[in-house]
């Protein structure tokens, strides 16, 4: 009797954990089945690389929001991912343990905050202030990466901060010993060795910008055009498919789809290239 | 001799050495300096616009009131939780307690799962539309929403579980197996309570994403501004609903107001969370 319920448990827990199995097929399966034969019908060509997005006549292409999501991502990295990396460096080697307590969970906190609140400050205060010292509509490319480079800071800080940690206490008291001051030590010899997971970091902080979705699309612009400037309006990938979802039909909704797998592909690399960096060492 | 030689090195100023310093510190100040300006400049700008009429039983276009919405949260909360609490302690207990190590099917699961944790939410949202709206033809519901979020949130649960049960010692199996108690038993009167603090805080922390989350539920579970009399309709939770009254451009004193309540759930939540989570260490350590 109790044979058997100790099995029966064990197959339930078993079950339980091919759940995730069966989730990213299912949404492998329902993605790809929706989409890609839309992709098929525009054209493959057409869809990714046509510069054109007109759902009215029929025209799909998807061209700009994957550069505008591109464009978006990078501006992020650039301004976030300096100041995320500087920022754990400080958390492990500059902050006092009692300053540490109460930074550490202020981080997180970061983390924490709600999408629609990050882009609902970025529309309060973000855009009239862009505004003000552009004299341009205060939504685009520019805007959109700055809040962006916010939202990132704590996974890049996160992952970046335990990889500089992982660092053997010996290369610190090395550099030391030869001499090195404490910024020396810490930044020619600790991080450079740390530096697969800082990069493992980055990578998850990508991930993050090309996903955003909500607070992107309330301070970008949305317009599906290459951007000429760093002020003008830009439409991300994510942003094309929660801005027309609602209304779209047919061939449109097939080719919003479409460009969820085009997303969908672009996140599985990125995801990839985290856990091989991951797996490299510290 | 030597000595003033040493007490002169040590005083001497490396300019790179204090640029460095400097810029770490800057990155600091910067980081803490933008999370608390948002957090004042929400809380400022909102609390005067926190109305008790905000609060009313109904919703209409006069009064945007968002309580129907923060029910719904509340019912979007617990319908999540019901799913992906379950489900993801017990895969987590199935990868610490039962999986033996190098298993095919342990690296499958630890795959799909960071997969699942890097998958946006626009696109877990898309999928239960497709799945939930479409497919099963349930419409906009909140149990379509409800299981969608169940999903995006079933990776943290099962790692923060995971964590918690590596973290039980591993006297405490012997122990148990040494007084004659079975895997099962060990499990659910050793190991549970013991990892429960972790447990706990990882699903604090599965709260405040369902309470956050606004791209995943627009599709599968719509933006009716009522609380639904049944699961199979749809609902907005505070997110959403914050969402269209941002969108809608017409609102934006009870957008304020609504965004002071996200922040005070969020940040709540997360100091609940971190308390547990301490709780966990202190008794570990």
């Amino acid at each position: 009797m109790k044979n058997i319920t100790e099995s029966m448990m064990r197959i339930v827990f078993l079950a339980a954990a091919c759940v995730s199995i069966i989730a990213v097929l299912l949404i492998c399966i329902f993605l790809f089945a929706n989409g890609v034969p839309a992709m098929l019908e525009i054209g493959v060509g057409d869809f990714l690389f046509g510069s054109v997005w007109r759902p009215l006549s029929d025209i799909y292409g998807i061209f700009p929001m994957i550069v505008g999501s591109i464009y978006v991502t990078a501006g992020a990295v650039l301004l976030g991912v300096p100041i995320g990396i500087l920022c754990a460096v400080f958390l492990v080697h500059f902050c006092p343990a009692r300053l540490y307590r109460v930074l550490k969970p202020m981080v997180e906190l970061l983390a924490g905050i709600p999408s629609i609140v990050y882009g609902f400050f970025g529309l309060v205060v973000l855009v009239p202030l862009m505004q003000q010292l552009t004299g341009s509509s205060g939504k685009g490319l520019l805007t959109a990466s700055i809040l962006l480079a916010i939202m990132i800071l704590p996974t890049v800080i996160g992952v970046a901060e335990s990889a500089i940690r992982a660092v053997p206490e010996s290369y610190y008291e090395g550099a030391l010993a030869l001499g090195a001051t404490h910024e020396r030590s810490v930044f020619f010899t600790v991080v450079p060795a740390a530096r697969s997971g800082i990069m493992a970091g980055v990578v998850l902080g990508v991930g993050r910008a090309v996903g955003e979705t909500m607070a992107v699309v309330m301070i970008a612009g949305n317009q599906p055009v290459i951007p000429e400037s760093l002020l003008s309006g830009v439409r991300t990938l994510t942003a094309n498919i929660v801005l027309e979802m609602g209304y779209a039909a047919d061939l449109h909704r097939e080719a919003l789809i479409a460009t969820a797998v085009v997303l969908f592909v672009f996140i599985l690399i990125i995801n990839l290239t985290f856990s091989l960096l991951k797996r490299r060492g510290y | 001799m030597a000595a003033v030689q040493s007490a002169r090195i040590k005083k001497r100023i490396h300019p790179l050495s204090l640029f460095l310093r400097a810029l770490v510190i800057a990155a600091a100040v910067m980081t803490i300096g933008v999370l608390l300006f948002l957090i004042a400049y929400i809380l400022i700008r909102g609390i005067p616009n926190l109305k008790p009429e905000l609060f009313a039983w109904q919703y209409s276009t006069e009064n945007v009131s968002m309580l129907p919405a923060l029910i719904n949260t509340v019912i979007m909360t617990v319908l999540t939780l019901l799913f992906a609490i379950p489900v993801g302690v017990a895969a987590a207990i199935y990868l610490v307690e039962y999986a033996k190590r190098g298993n095919r099917l342990v690296s499958a699961v630890r795959l799909t799962t960071e997969t699942l944790a890097g998958i946006p939410s626009i696109v877990y949202g898309l999928f239960g539309f497709l799945f939930f709206f479409m497919k099963l033809d349930w419409g906009y519901s909140m149990l379509g929403g409800s299981l969608t979020l169940a999903i995006m949130i079933l990776p943290l649960i099962m790692r923060t579980t995971e964590e918690a049960l590596l973290a039980v010692p591993d006297a405490y199996r012997e122990g148990s197996f040494g007084l004659g108690a079975g895997r099962l038993r060990t499990v659910f009167s050793i190991i549970l309570p013991s990892a429960m603090p972790g447990i706990l805080a990882g699903v604090i922390l599965g709260i405040g994403r369902i309470v956050g989350e606004t791209a995943a539920l627009i599709y599968p579970a719509g933006t009716a501004a009522v609380v639904p009399s049944s699961l199979m309709e749809s609902g907005r939770t505070l997110a959403v609903h914050m969402y269209a009254l941002t969108s809608e451009g017409l609102y934006m004193e009870e957008s304020y107001a609504t965004a002071v309540v996200l922040l005070l759930l969020v940040v709540g939540l997360n100091a609940l969370s971190a308390f547990a989570a301490r709780r966990l260490t202190r008794r570990r350590g």
